[in-house]
């Protein structure tokens, strides 16, 4: 029995395995040493840790991590902002019934890709586009301006696409509240505020982790929406791993910087998580 | 159940002579440079399937070197991309000119890519087209922008945009009366001369409406007037002034940047024939017209002339005087070095506020 347990085991688990080994294991580690690796005066390839040096050295590469990162943050921050009223309102407001119908609503969005809805934006905000349309045309402009292009709309392009991975965490976890210690806490003479802060916030406390932490990520390792949206101010990190990949052909480079931005980006979370008191594994559960 | 199994031979029969149907023709190109028209005419005459992949000079060069020259039958980079990265990635093989029907080519334009695209004993580049780098101006809101330096004109501020790669440094330097070209061998100078250049882009910055990367979105910021002044290719202007006459294309003062994009043959491309029959299929006069009528674009082919509409040869004659011809400067072979220290100084431009 023991056995055959074993057996069954192994077979669910290879296909795993290799998937994990095959193309993620194995293609970081070519990373990784190609990370290491540099051209000398002579031009011939040798091991060095020049490429990591240069991030810490060159202020132009760690300038644009700290801002890309700080960004990541300040957008979790917003997009948990705009997203829990909605979620409490799905779940303890409306009935049952209507709550399924506005979760589908909330979904409906991100059934089309993250460009589509990207380009859906600049239409309605470029100079020529919808709303400065709208504007001018009601007498409350003189003249179009360019919404596009600038910090505000590209953070509001990032809190837009990444609001479904915040309000799905939010909803499941808030829907396993127990209502009736809210009833409690009110009977019992505490105020909005208090219920909020000691009863609701500690309760959802999983669902805000894990949904802050893949937004976060998102953040930080999106490429198209700051590109399209920031326009001319906005180097991201990510673009300028592409960058040296694709522009300057320093691939050795490219990679040292896709380690720097998964060592930096993980030693935030880790200490996201210090100073909040939470556990990855209870709020991944 | 009858049915069903008839279906089933049916679709199984497709299925069949799709894989028996001769090895596809994959082609890494540019966007338009390979209209439907001709590939359904290829197609027909050949019998050979046609793949196409729509990128860039940087993608391009990138996904070969990813693969090592494989998973493609045909490239096309400009001609002044291919031997440095020829030398240290070893993408491409040697072209066989013996199979090219030299007799469709202008002449000294194949000499010239021959000569840019050796690397040792062989050269690896045949002609396709060519064109200009130059602006594209709305005269009617930017009556005076005749050189690049309109690009740093706070005259046109907010209605400026170019793109962050190395055409535009290039242009920059010319427009102040140095010249780039002459200072790619040495590194040193080359650098001086560039980062005073991207000083010069940081301080014009706050004038650039934005920094684009899509030739169409970039005519569509031009048509609806949202930019008056903008660095980009002789076609898009070309096209815009058909549509509206006050749009054009300007050969810059300081020079209009030329480029060559060529055919090269990756190092593991799988239907080499194939390749070499669309390279003769495309300077064929007849088809090479197809393509300029279409994409405003100046062929390589010889007698392609003969096919033209008349609109496109008056686009040239428009733009471009005698003495604006002869002032084209034609972009040389470029190091890996030197790419790599433009490619730093552009995310400077782009990171600075």
């Amino acid at each position: 029995m023991k056995n055959h347990f074993r057996l069954g085991l192994f077979i669910f688990i290879t296909p795993v395995l290799l998937w994990l080994l095959l193309l993620i294991i194995v293609p970081h580690v070519e990373l990784l040493l190609m990370s290491l690796h540099g051209k000398d005066d002579m031009g011939r390839t040798v091991w060095t840790l020049a490429n990591y040096r240069n991030f810490f050295t060159e202020e132009i590469y760690w300038y644009t991590f700290v801002r890309t990162a700080l960004y990541a943050v300040i957008v979790t921050i917003l997009t948990f902002l705009v997203t829990f009223p909605v979620a409490f309102y799905i779940t303890k407001i409306v009935s049952p019934r209507l709550s399924g119908f506005l979760t589908v609503l909330l979904l409906m969005p991100f059934w089309v890709s993250e460009l589509v809805r990207v380009y859906g934006w600049m239409i309605l905000l470029r100079e020529s586009g919808v709303i400065n349309h709208l504007l001018t045309s009601a007498g409350l402009l003189d003249a179009p301006v360019e919404m596009l292009y600038n910090d505000i709309t590209m953070l509001m392009g990032l809190v837009y696409t990444s609001m479904l991975f915040m309000v799905v965490p939010l909803i499941s976890s808030l829907e396993g509240m127990d209502d009736s210690l809210i009833e409690a806490a009110h009977d019992l003479g505490a105020s909005p505020m208090t219920i909020f802060y000691r009863i609701i916030i500690p309760y959802a406390a999983p669902g805000i982790t894990s949904g802050s932490i893949v937004v976060f990520m998102l953040a930080l390792g999106n490429y198209l929406t700051p590109k399209l949206m920031g326009g001319k101010n906005s180097l991201w990190f990510t673009e300028q791993i592409y960058n040296e990949f694709i522009a300057s052909f320093n691939w050795n480079q490219g990679a040292a910087f896709g380690f720097l931005l998964l060592a930096l980006s993980s030693l935030i979370i880790w200490a996201g998580l210090k100073i909040s008191k939470q556990q990855l594994g209870k709020a991944l559960s | 159940m009858k049915k069903l199994i008839t279906i089933a031979t049916c679709i199984l029969m497709g299925l069949a002579t799709n894989l028996q149907a001769a090895e596809p023709l994959k082609i890494l190109t540019w966007k338009g440079y390979a209209p439907q028209e001709l590939v359904d005419k290829f197609e027909k005459e050949t019998g050979t399937k046609v793949e196409l992949t729509f990128t860039n000079n940087e993608e391009m060069i990138a996904k070969l070197r990813a693969t090592r020259g494989a998973g493609f039958d045909l490239a096309q980079p400009s001609q002044d991309r291919i031997s440095s990265v020829q030398a240290e990635f070893n993408i491409y093989q040697p072209m066989d000119y013996a199979k090219i029907d030299s007799a469709q080519i202008i002449p000294s334009m194949l000499a010239a890519v021959q000569k840019n695209t050796k690397v040792g004993e062989a050269s690896y580049g045949v002609p396709f087209c060519y064109g200009t780098d130059g602006l594209v101006v709305n005269t009617k809101l930017a009556p005076d922008a005749k050189d690049y330096s309109a690009l740093l004109d706070k005259a046109y501020e907010g209605r400026i945009s170019y793109r962050l790669k190395r055409p535009t440094l290039i242009a920059l330097a010319f427009a102040e009366g140095d010249d780039p070209f002459a200072k790619y061998g040495d590194a040193t100078a080359y650098k001086a001369l560039m980062d005073t250049i991207a000083d010069k882009m940081i301080a014009g910055k706050p004038y650039v409406k934005n920094y684009w990367s899509n030739g169409d979105a970039l005519l569509e910021m031009i048509r609806s007037g949202e930019v008056a002044v903008a660095m980009g290719w002789d076609n898009g202007g070309w096209k815009l002034h058909a549509e509206n006459p006050d749009i054009d294309f300007v050969a810059p003062k300081s020079g209009a940047l030329g480029w060559i994009d060529t055919f090269t043959i990756p190092a593991k491309a799988k239907n080499v024939d194939g390749a070499y029959k669309w390279i003769n299929f495309m300077l064929r006069p007849e088809n090479a017209a197809v393509f300029s009528n279409q994409e405003k674009y100046a062929t390589a082919s010889k007698e392609a002339g003969k096919f033209l509409d008349a609109e496109v040869r008056d686009n040239i004659n428009r733009s471009f005087t005698a003495a604006d011809i002869d002032n084209i400067k034609w972009y040389p072979p470029v190091s890996t070095e030197i790419e790599q220290l433009e490619g730093k100084l552009l995310d400077k431009v782009k990171a600075a506020q």
